[in-house]
């Protein structure tokens, strides 16, 4: 299957991202068949497919997870190979796992900076003073409500954790951060303020790709959306220019591109 | 600032001691000094002898090796992790020292044969269970029984006599009613308890046990973690195997199971999970402090020795019961 991609409604919009060709196999399973995405500097850019379409394997892909079998990744136009999550990140890219990746049993400071800790003095003491201030403030920037970063990740609710997992991403100069099914788990309410975090989050700059099933927020948020099916990127749309039914359309086959 | 809804409430303030103590979660998490507090009461009222100094200076003394024996395991407890051949560890030092003491080579030279000896086996362990994917509990119970043979082997079974005017030194010497062996043995728990709060790896040592998952999703190099504690484990095993030969007076190749059971009981007593996670150092040393004066006392009431391990037994079970209280 072979499909001509319609050319982006504004080419000359600055270009952040540039996934071409994506292709990714496990065994006999062709997950991504040559998918490519582009996203465009400080939008939310949505990534939505059918289960099994591939969107999980391009954001590993993307993020460091899974090395690609070909095709070439362009951020601010350099060709980037990622070995690992870590490149990725030192690259700017963060991802939101949808597991969030946080440790229950540590403090919200303690998450924020697991792997990347502050130290000071000649015995390299964690800076807890100033762990603490940074999480905090990081968090009030974007946060509706702000967690005590003392508090231990297990007494949050399902939305301030998802609200810590993406001020930490955001919070290290990212220049992307990719985040799977972000309100996935939450009910009305939180999801309402995990949304409100995200168009915080690229108001202050920060592209961000969007994995998301539902429709509705897609089209409430992002402002580009990819639709992938079967492995490739079928179509792209301008949210401005479409609606969800037409997603939809898009997604089942119904309507080729 | 929009109105709060109940989910986004912060955690309540920490209510007044009074009121915490009407919960069971206040007891299940200070189960060890409670504890430690009731049984010298208790034992302070049944025997004179008790809370004389020279009784509270002994206590303190046979406690050290148990002091530094828990704050080891309680490292590799935090990661959910659990290291059964810490005492067998221990005999295989004190048989290094004594064999390096028997050649002559004098203490110092002899006590880094303790802690080396000691840490080989940490090393095994480590590359086991983070290299090998053997399970922590099966692959320290292997090397629980090939350190003890080891020691058996190359001590051919025998005691060795130490002479050593350190030793008599670092048994004996005291300042105040605090003797030489628990002032090193607190010197443990400082640095212990400053390199799990206050330092990195202390950090990824609680993540790592917290979840795996997430720690190497962050970057933590959790198999290197794993292999970290096995050897923190094993050389402070060492150190108290310098304890156990300066307090015999031999190096001897016993098994000494009474050490293991009861580090591990001080890490429960301590409010440690077995799961991991969470990170105690102050709690597993007052868990042997109070192993130690239950001993001490049955002892002193002229209770029978077959008695010990039934009363210690007793106390860990229902430490245990009582961790299911805890907060989450």
């Amino acid at each position: 299957m072979h499909t001509e991609l319609r050319q982006p409604s504004s080419p000359t919009k600055d270009v952040l991202l540039e996934a071409t060709d994506i292709k990714k196999s496990f065994g006999g399973v062709h997950a991504l068949k040559g998918a490519s995405i582009t996203m465009r500097r400080g939008e939310i850019t949505a990534l939505v497919g059918d289960n099994g379409a591939g969107k999980s394997t391009l954001v590993r892909c993307l993020s460091g997870i899974h090395k690609p079998d070909s095709g070439t990744i362009r951020l601010d136009g350099e060709v980037i190979n990622f070995a690992t999550p870590n490149d990725a990140r030192k690259q700017g890219m963060e991802t939101v796992q949808q597991n969030l990746a946080l440790v229950e049993e540590l403090a919200v400071w303690q998450n924020f900076f697991l792997g990347r800790e502050l130290v000071h003095g000649p015995f390299r003491t964690l800076d807890r003073k100033l762990m603490k201030k940074t999480a905090a403030d990081l968090l009030k920037n974007l946060a509706v409500n702000v967690p005590p970063v003392t508090s231990k990740v297990r007494r949050l609710s399902g939305g301030q954790r998802q609200a810590v997992a993406i001020a930490r991403a955001a919070g290290w100069g990212s220049k992307i951060v990719i985040m799977d099914e972000p309100t996935a788990a939450l009910g009305v309410q939180e999801t309402a303020k995990v949304e409100q975090v995200i168009l915080t989050l690229r108001d202050s700059g920060v592209s961000v790709l969007l994995i998301s099933h539902n429709f509705d927020q897609v089209m409430r948020l992002a402002d580009h959306v990819w639709v992938m099916r079967a492995g490739l990127s079928v179509a792209q749309r301008r949210t401005s220019e479409s609606s969800g039914d037409e997603l939809v359309a898009l997604i089942t086959g119904a309507k080729a591109n | 600032m929009p109105t709060q809804t109940k989910a986004d409430a912060p955690p309540r303030q920490t209510p007044p001691l009074i009121a915490q103590a009407k919960q069971v979660s206040f007891w299940a998490e200070q189960a060890a000094p409670i504890g430690l507090v009731g049984l010298v009461i208790v034992f302070g009222i049944l025997s004179p002898t008790f809370l004389t100094l020279g009784n509270i200076r002994a206590m303190l003394v046979a406690a050290a090796i148990l002091v530094v024996l828990s704050v080891a395991q309680s490292f590799v407890i935090t990661t959910g992790g659990i290291d059964l051949s810490i005492s067998a560890t221990m005999t295989v030092g004190a048989v290094g020292f004594g064999l390096a003491w028997q050649a002559e080579l004098g203490f110092v030279l002899a006590a880094v044969v303790a802690v080396a000896s000691a840490l080989v086996i940490g090393l095994i362990n480590g590359l086991l269970i983070a290299r090998g994917k053997v399970t922590d509990f099966i692959a320290t119970l292997g090397t629980l029984s090939v350190a003890t043979g080891l020691a058996l082997i190359f001590s051919d079974g025998k005691p060795i006599t130490v002479n050593s005017s350190e030793l008599l030194t670092l048994t004996s010497g005291s300042l105040g009613i605090f003797g030489y062996p628990i002032i090193l043995a607190v010197i443990v728990g400082a640095l212990g308890w400053f390199v799990m709060f206050r330092t990195r790896f202390g950090l990824h040592v609680q993540a790592v046990g917290g979840s795996e998952e997430s720690a190497v999703a962050n970057g933590i190099n959790a198999p290197r973690v794993r292999i970290a504690v096995y050897l923190i484990s094993a050389g402070l095993a060492g150190v108290a195997a310098l304890l156990l030969v300066a307090r015999v007076g031999a190096a001897e190749p016993a098994i000494n199971t009474a050490f293991l059971l009861n580090c591990i009981a001080a890490v429960v007593l301590g409010g440690v999970s077995l799961t991991g996670g969470k990170a105690r150092i102050v709690g597993p040393i007052i868990g042997a402090l109070l192993l130690t004066a239950l001993t001490n006392g049955l002892t002193l009431l002229g209770v029978s020795q077959f008695y010990q391990p039934l009363a210690v037994g007793l106390v860990v079970v229902l430490a245990a019961l009582l961790t299911r209280f805890q907060k989450k």
